[in-house]
C-alpha cells in the first residue's frame, strides 16, 4: 500500500482520486444536536466529527475579570477507531484541543468581554466538546471547521434568578472573527491537503496553520518530523490561499 | 492574548533594556546532576531549566520495546514555585502538550537505531518562568543528550521570537509574551537548517511568521555557540 500511494503521489496522484491541493467532500451538518447551546458534525470524506458548545456560568479568571471564559477539550472515544481506547484524553486529543484552542482563542473569535455578567464574580464560560466519530485522518481541521460553526450556531440561555434556563435564549453568541485551520502534510516533495489516514501515515512532516479572515496568521503547529524554511513558507502560502475555500462553506 | 496601555518598546529599547534582536543573558551548565547518564542547567535571563537523561536503559513493560531502535520518551514540568502564583504539581494539559513536541524536536537528532529495545528517557524540569520555557527546556535536553553520550546528528537549538509594539523581537521574557502580538517557539538543527519545533500563536501576518523564523535561525547561531562551549566547558 505505502509504495502504492507513492508513486501515485510521483504522478500528483492520489489513492482517492484527489489533486494534491484538493479536499475530501466536506459535509457539514449544523445543530445537530439539541441539547447543546450550539453544535455541528463535519465529515470530511470518512472523517467525521461532531462538536457541542455548552454555557455555564463561572467565575472569571483573576486577571480578566470582565471577560468570558473559554475551553476547549477533546475525547478520541474508542467508537472511532481501533487504535482509540477507553481512558482519560491521551497526549493526541490533548494536542488537538489545544491546537483547535489556539485557532478560536488566538483570532479572538468570541468576544468574550461581551459575555460578562458581573464583573469579578459571574461570566459566560463557552465551552467546546470535540468528539470524534469516525477517524479517517486529518482530525484536526475536520474538528477545528466542526468547532467554529458550532460557534456560529451558539445561542446564549436565558438566566432566571441565577439560573440558566436551558433551551431558552437571550441572544447569539457574539463573533468577532472567523479563523480557518488547515494543515499541510509533506511527502517527498509534494505538499497534500486533507491527509486521509493511510497518507496520514506516510507523511514526512505536517504543519497545521490557522488563518484568520483578515489574512493573519494565527496559530501554527508542526507535527512531525521536521522541515525547511523555504517548505515552511510554501506551506503558510498555500493554507493562506486555501483557506479562502473553505471560509465558503462557513 | 492580554492588553496593557504600557508600552514595552521605548526608544528601541525593551523592559530589560535589550534591543529587539537580543537574547537575555545565556548560562549553560553541563553535567551538574550526578545520579543522571547526562545533564545540564541553562538559564535565558531568569527562565531556567534543569534537564536529566536517563539511558539508554531497558524499557520496561516490555510490550513498548522497539525491535530496531530506543524509543524517546519527554517530560516537561514546571516546579510549583517557578510562577508568580504557585502551580499545583505535576502535569497539566500544557504540560502534556509540551512534552510532546518537544520530543518531536528532539527525535530527529537522535540515532535512536543504536540502542534497540531500550528507552532514552528526558526529564525537563523548569524552575523559575519568565517567558521561553519550552525553548529553554530543550536546549537543556539537547545539553543533556549530549553530556548523556547519545550519538547526535547535531545538537538542537531552540529560541522563540515575536512580535510586540509592532517590532519583531527574539527570546521573549514572561511579560514580553503575555502582551505579545505574536508568539513563534522554534528548535532546529543548524547544520542542516531542519526546523523540529514550530509552534505559533498571535495574530500577524504571513510574512512577519517567515521574517521572524529566519530571525530565530539567525540568532540561534548565538546559542548554538553557547551549547558547544558549554559541552568543551565540561572537560576542562
Amino acid at each position: 500500500m505505502k509504495e502504492y500511494i507513492l508513486n501515485l503521489l510521483e504522478k500528483n496522484k492520489r489513492i482517492d482520486n484527489r489533486k494534491l491541493d484538493e479536499f475530501r467532500k466536506i459535509e457539514i451538518q449544523k445543530d445537530f444536536i439539541q441539547r447543546a447551546e450550539g453544535s455541528a458534525r463535519v465529515k470530511f470524506g470518512n472523517t467525521d466529527v461532531i462538536v457541542g458548545v455548552k454555557l455555564e456560568i463561572n467565575e472569571p479568571f483573576p486577571d480578566t475579570p470582565d471577560s468570558g471564559i473559554l475551553r476547549t477539550d477533546a475525547e478520541f472515544t474508542p467508537i472511532a477507531s481501533e487504535n482509540f481506547f477507553p481512558g482519560p484524553p491521551n497526549e493526541n486529543a490533548i494536542e488537538l484541543a489545544r491546537i483547535v484552542d489556539r485557532g478560536i482563542r488566538e483570532s479572538e473569535t468570541i468576544d468574550l468581554e461581551k459575555l460578562c455578567l458581573e464583573k469579578g464574580e459571574k461570566v459566560w464560560g463557552v465551552c467546546i466538546d470535540i468528539r470524534i466519530i469516525n477517524h479517517d485522518g486529518n482530525l484536526i481541521d475536520a474538528s477545528a471547521l466542526a468547532a467554529l460553526i458550532a460557534l456560529t450556531t451558539t445561542k446564549i440561555p436565558k438566566i432566571k434568578d441565577d439560573e440558566i434556563i436551558r433551551e431558552e435564549y437571550s441572544g447569539k453568541l457574539p463573533l468577532k472573527h472567523k479563523p480557518i485551520t488547515i494543515s499541510i502534510g509533506k511527502i517527498g516533495d509534494k505538499f497534500i491537503i486533507d491527509p486521509c489516514l493511510q497518507e496520514e501515515n506516510l507523511l514526512d512532516s505536517i504543519l497545521t496553520v490557522s488563518v484568520r479572515e483578515d489574512g493573519k496568521i494565527c496559530a501554527m503547529q508542526k507535527r512531525k518530523n521536521s522541515l525547511k524554511v523555504e517548505e515552511i513558507n510554501k506551506i503558510i502560502d498555500l493554507a493562506v490561499n486555501k483557506s479562502k475555500e473553505l471560509r465558503k462553506l462557513i | 492574548m492580554m492588553k496593557t496601555d504600557e508600552k514595552l518598546i521605548i526608544n528601541g529599547k525593551r523592559l530589560d533594556g535589550r534591543k529587539p534582536m537580543d537574547i537575555r543573558e545565556i548560562e549553560m551548565k553541563v553535567g551538574v546532576i550526578p545520579n543522571a547518564n547526562g545533564s545540564a542547567y541553562v538559564r535565558f535571563g531568569k527562565t531556567t531549566a534543569f534537564a536529566a537523561v536517563y539511558g539508554p536503559r531497558e524499557l520496561i513493560p516490555k510490550h513498548l520495546q522497539e525491535p530496531d531502535k530506543a524509543i524517546l520518551r519527554c517530560y516537561y514540568n514546571m516546579a510549583p514555585f517557578s510562577v508568580s502564583d504557585r502551580k499545583r504539581p505535576g502535569p497539566d494539559r500544557r504540560a502534556v502538550e509540551i512534552s510532546k513536541v518537544t520530543k518531536l524536536a528532539i527525535e530527529p537528532a537522535l540515532f535512536l537505531e543504536e540502542f534497540p529495545e531500550t528507552t532514552i528517557d528526558v526529564y525537563i524540569d523548569i524552575i523559575q518562568a519568565d517567558g521561553s520555557t519550552r525553548v529553554t527546556g530543550i536546549n537543556a535536553a539537547s545539553l543533556a543528550l549530549a553530556d548523556a553520550g547519545i550519538p547526535m546528528r547535531d545538537l538542537i537549538v531552540a529560541l522563540s521570537g515575536g512580535k510586540i509594539d509592532d517590532t519583531l523581537i527574539i527570546d521573549l521574557c514572561g511579560k514580553e509574551d503575555n502582551y505579545s502580538e505574536a508568539d513563534i517557539p522554534i528548535a532546529f538543527l543548524p547544520n542542516t537548517k531542519e526546523i523540529t519545533l514550530l509552534q505559533m500563536d498571535g495574530r500577524i501576518t504571513p510574512q512577519e511568521v517567515k521574517d521572524t523564523i529566519r530571525n530565530i535561525l539567525k540568532a540561534g547561531e548565538q546559542v548554538y555557540k553557547k551549547q558547544k562551549e558549554a559541552l568543551k566547558n565540561r572537560y576542562k
